[in-house]
């Protein structure tokens, strides 16, 4: 097709949200006075105006094909008031404005197999990232180590067993886009990349790949008589950040690419400032289908937490009261050398007191 | 219809057992299911990769690059580096669309989203990626095209992808949620929308990323996910209902309000009187919202609202993970005039990252760089003792205008 031909687009950007939005919702927007949860996976607002709404959350594959997006408006149109949304964890949330509505509204979304919770002190959905299925750097499938969990803490999404809510997150590289969460599973490279010299010279600008770096392990240099990097094996923390822009530095290993978990990251501002997560455990093998060793440290620290925490604690915070040898004594997980910090601002996690716990 | 070909997929198969809804079952449906022939080879050649994926443990994309005419980003380029054995998947592009604020859609809408999908892409999407986008996963290169067209004739546009400004989030906020203190919709549309050129034509240092809760709880993580974190606050006294708190009280019991709420208050700004009422510190207050959590039918936000704004918030990738720090520690979000002085203060920062950011620098990672008061002198903003934890604990700094900057302080405090 000649340019002339071409379709120059509409530059409309960001949509507006209220041709979208719930009437009920419209007409109270800033107007909300206070809500109850009269059930797990449900919330019930009520409005200044003495108007209700009641939202039924339910979690999904994420990943959607149409005949499930189709079966999801069809409960949409045929049980609930035809407007829906979707949280920052994939779930789905569906609108009524009468109660009756809301358990014939549950039972059909139970019926085609979804999963109605995942609101207030439970464990909701992993957030996730692309993995195998579509991505160009992961180490593991993302969707697949979801799904695997999601099954075993099917329970737990459904009802209001933990101390605070449990925000769970899973990255299938050392970019981690898949964010902070209160228990994180995310991929952990232990070698450092296998480079293709054959095919540096074809498919790499070098400069921004010895830029990409985090410790300037790589240097250009001349293999077999062709231009190509080197990377000081001593210097490298296997990051993996000279993958994207290079991908003949092989990072991903079927045996050397581990998961590790972190707990503790919390992005919200209750109580203490917002926290980083913390590494806990390393070096768990990246077993699909099911990721079973994964999945047992997991479940292991929700179960500690679960019993120990205080009512309100999120995960970070637990450990903040504990400390860190109860930790690993309740968990049975075993503390490392690699778990003290050594990059930039480590000294501010050691401990400069005599603050101990016997 | 049927695919041409099926493949062998064991472990995939495992996938589908178990109680949580599987991605699996979903593709292969697709696969066996759809009308679109296009659609059962596509999603058939997809399973025999991701197959050959989860038995090798490696990945088998690689990226290109693809764009629809007129704009240099949007679109998330899919090559397979296995497409002889997996031939019908060997170009499986992502389209990043862009949502409403607050993921808001009817059913009539998602369904004609499906039904143009289905026409040109393999009939699978998420809601949403990790930067918000609507993804729409996997279709050829010509198709991009046609399907971008189809939809942005009715009302939807690409997000971004490469060294641009990015596709924007908003949490659920004043629609839904009494702890709003925002309109984060306005708030979200104002920002980025502004920077639509700069979302479609990466020219930037790297990512640039808005994001908006209209409240302290910060649902949308922007204080840990985006590079402009826009946070709902309010600065005159919570609201409290004391018949409804000691209507908690009489349910509770003493014990659990005292455990979790008046000793859980950071700042021990909380009392419970002997009358079973209870005394907030508003000076010392600092809105982490707890309070209001645990009791939302006692205890409120107060009524001169307005956002706090915290800039460099980023991921592991270079330097490590950063949170935004306050550049703003409170300023009004009513009057058109407002939104105004935001963008142009967002315009400001994005103007001196752009200038001053290294090649695949964060915004985050270049204040860290150059220090915030360059970064502040840079974009024309004061000092305020809100922007840190605590003053400098080291000497070894060159003091010797002190005195002018005395003097700058008591100024600004008898302008203000
Ligand atoms: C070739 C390389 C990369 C590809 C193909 C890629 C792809 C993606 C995709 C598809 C998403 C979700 C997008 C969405 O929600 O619309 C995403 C999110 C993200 N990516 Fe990447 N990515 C790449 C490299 C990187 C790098 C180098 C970094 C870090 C420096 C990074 C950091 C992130 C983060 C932090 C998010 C989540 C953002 C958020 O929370 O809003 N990615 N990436
Ligand atoms: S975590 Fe890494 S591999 Fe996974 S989707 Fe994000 S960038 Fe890709
Ligand atoms: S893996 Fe990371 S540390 Fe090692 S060479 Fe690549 S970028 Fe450098
Ligand atoms: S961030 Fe605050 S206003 Fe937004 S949804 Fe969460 S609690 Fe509500
Ligand atoms: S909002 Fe937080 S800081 Fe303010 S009184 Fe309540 S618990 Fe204390």
């Amino acid at each position: 097709m000649a340019m002339a031909d071409m379709r120059p687009p509409i530059e409309s950007g960001c949509p507006d949200g209220f041709q979208y939005m719930h009437p009920t919702m419209r007409r109270n927007f800033g107007l909300w006075k206070y809500h109850t949860d009269p059930r797990p996976g449900v919330l019930c607002h009520v409005a200044k105006s003495g108007e209700k709404i009641f939202t039924v959350k339910a979690g999904t594959q994420r990943i959607l094909d149409v005949f499930t997006l189709r079966k999801l408006t069809k409960i949409g149109d045929e049980y609930a008031d035809g407007f829906i949304r979707f949280t920052i964890r994939s779930n789905i949330e569906f609108y009524v404005t009468e109660e009756a509505k809301v358990e014939p509204l549950i039972k059909a979304l139970e019926d085609e197999g979804f999963v109605v919770g995942g609101t207030k002190n439970s464990v909701t959905t992993l957030s996730h990232t692309q993995g195998w299925l579509h991505c160009d750097i992961p180490g593991t499938d993302a969707s697949g180590v979801v799904k695997s969990m999601m099954d075993e803490l099917i329970d737990e999404f459904k009802n209001w067993n933990m101390p605070n809510r449990v925000h769970m997150t899973t990255s299938c590289c050392q970019i981690n886009c898949g964010g902070q969460g209160d228990i994180a599973i995310n991929v952990q490279h232990t070698k450092p990349p296998k480079i293709d010299h054959t095919q540096v010279a074809n498919v790499c600008e070098r400069p921004s790949v010895v830029a990409r770096c985090p410790v300037a392990a790589i240097r250009p240099a001349m293999v077999d008589g062709q231009p190509s990097l080197e990377v000081d094996e001593k210097k490298c923390i296997c990051c993996g950040a000279c993958f994207p822009p290079c991908p003949p530095m092989m990072i991903n290993d079927a045996e050397h690419s581990k998961l590790a978990v972190w707990i503790g990251g919390n992005h919200s501002n209750a109580r203490g400032k917002p926290t980083f997560q913390k590494l806990v455990a390393s070096g768990i093998p990246n077993n699909p289908p099911r990721w079973p060793e994964a999945g047992a440290i997991v479940k292991q620290i929700l179960k500690c937490y679960k019993e120990d925490a205080r009512d309100w604690e999120r995960v970070g915070e637990w450990v903040e009261r504990i400390g860190w040898p109860r930790f690993f004594e309740l968990t049975g997980l075993p503390f490392t050398k690699y778990h003290i910090d050594n990059w930039r601002g480590a000294r501010a996690s050691l401990n400069a007191s005599t603050h101990i716990r016997f | 219809m049927a695919a041409k070909k099926i493949y062998e997929t064991p472990m995939l198969d495992v996938l589908e057992e178990g109680p949580w809804p599987s991605f699996i079952s979903g593709i292969k449906a697709l696969r066996d299911n759809h009308e679109n022939q296009f659609i059962n080879d596509v999603t058939s050649s997809l399973l025999g990769q991701l197959e050959h994926s989860y038995e090798t443990r490696k990945g088998y994309w690689k990226g290109g690059t693809v764009s629809v005419f007129g704009y240099g980003g949007g679109i998330i380029p899919r090559f397979s580096e296995v497409a002889d054995a997996f031939p019908e998947s060997k170009e499986f592009h992502t389209l990043r669309v862009q949502p409403t604020p607050g993921n808001y859609y009817t059913t009539d809408m998602l369904n004609q989203l499906a039904d143009s999908w289905e026409k040109y892409g393999s009939g699978l999407q998420t809601f949403h990626g990790q930067t918000g986008n609507i993804m729409f996963i996997g279709t050829t290169t010509e198709n991009t095209q046609t399907f971008f067209d189809e939809i942005n004739e009715y009302g939807w546009d690409l997000g971004g992808a490469g060294p641009c400004v990015r596709t924007a989030m908003s949490c659920v906020g004043a629609a839904r949620c009494e702890m709003s203190c925002t309109n984060e919709h306005a708030a979200q549309r104002w920002l980025v929308n502004n920077f639509t050129d700069d979302v479609h034509r990466p020219a930037l240092p790297y990512k640039f990323k808005f994001k908006i809760s209209g409240c302290p709880n910060d649902c949308q993580n922007a204080i840990e996910r985006s590079d402009f974190a826009v946070i709902g606050t309010w600065r005159d006294d919570m609201k409290v209902n004391q018949k409804e708190f000691m209507e908690y009280v009489k349910t509770k019991g003493r014990q659990y309000i005292i455990d979790n709420v008046i000793t859980r208050c950071p700042t021990q700004a909380l009392a419970l009187g002997d009358d079973d009422t209870i005394q907030v510190d508003n000076r010392n207050c600092v809105r982490c919202m707890h309070c209001i959590n645990v009791m939302p039918k006692a205890l409120g936000v107060g009524d001169d609202k307005g956002v706090t704004i915290l800039i460099g918030g980023k991921r592991t990738l270079k330097i490590g993970d950063l949170m935004g720090t306050v550049v703003v520690p409170f300023r009004k979000l009513d009057t058109r005039e407002d939104y105004e002085e935001m963008v142009e203060l967002a315009e400001e920062i994005i103007d001196f990252w752009a200038e001053n950011g290294l090649e695949h620098e964060r915004c985050g990672e270049m204040i860290e760089r150059i220090g915030l008061v360059n970064f502040l002198e840079g974009i024309d903003v004061e000092v305020d003792p809100n922007m840190v934890n605590n003053t400098r604990q080291s000497s070894y700094v060159r003091m010797d205008g002190w005195d002018d900057e005395a003097v700058k302080w008591f100024e600004r405090k008898a302008e203000a």
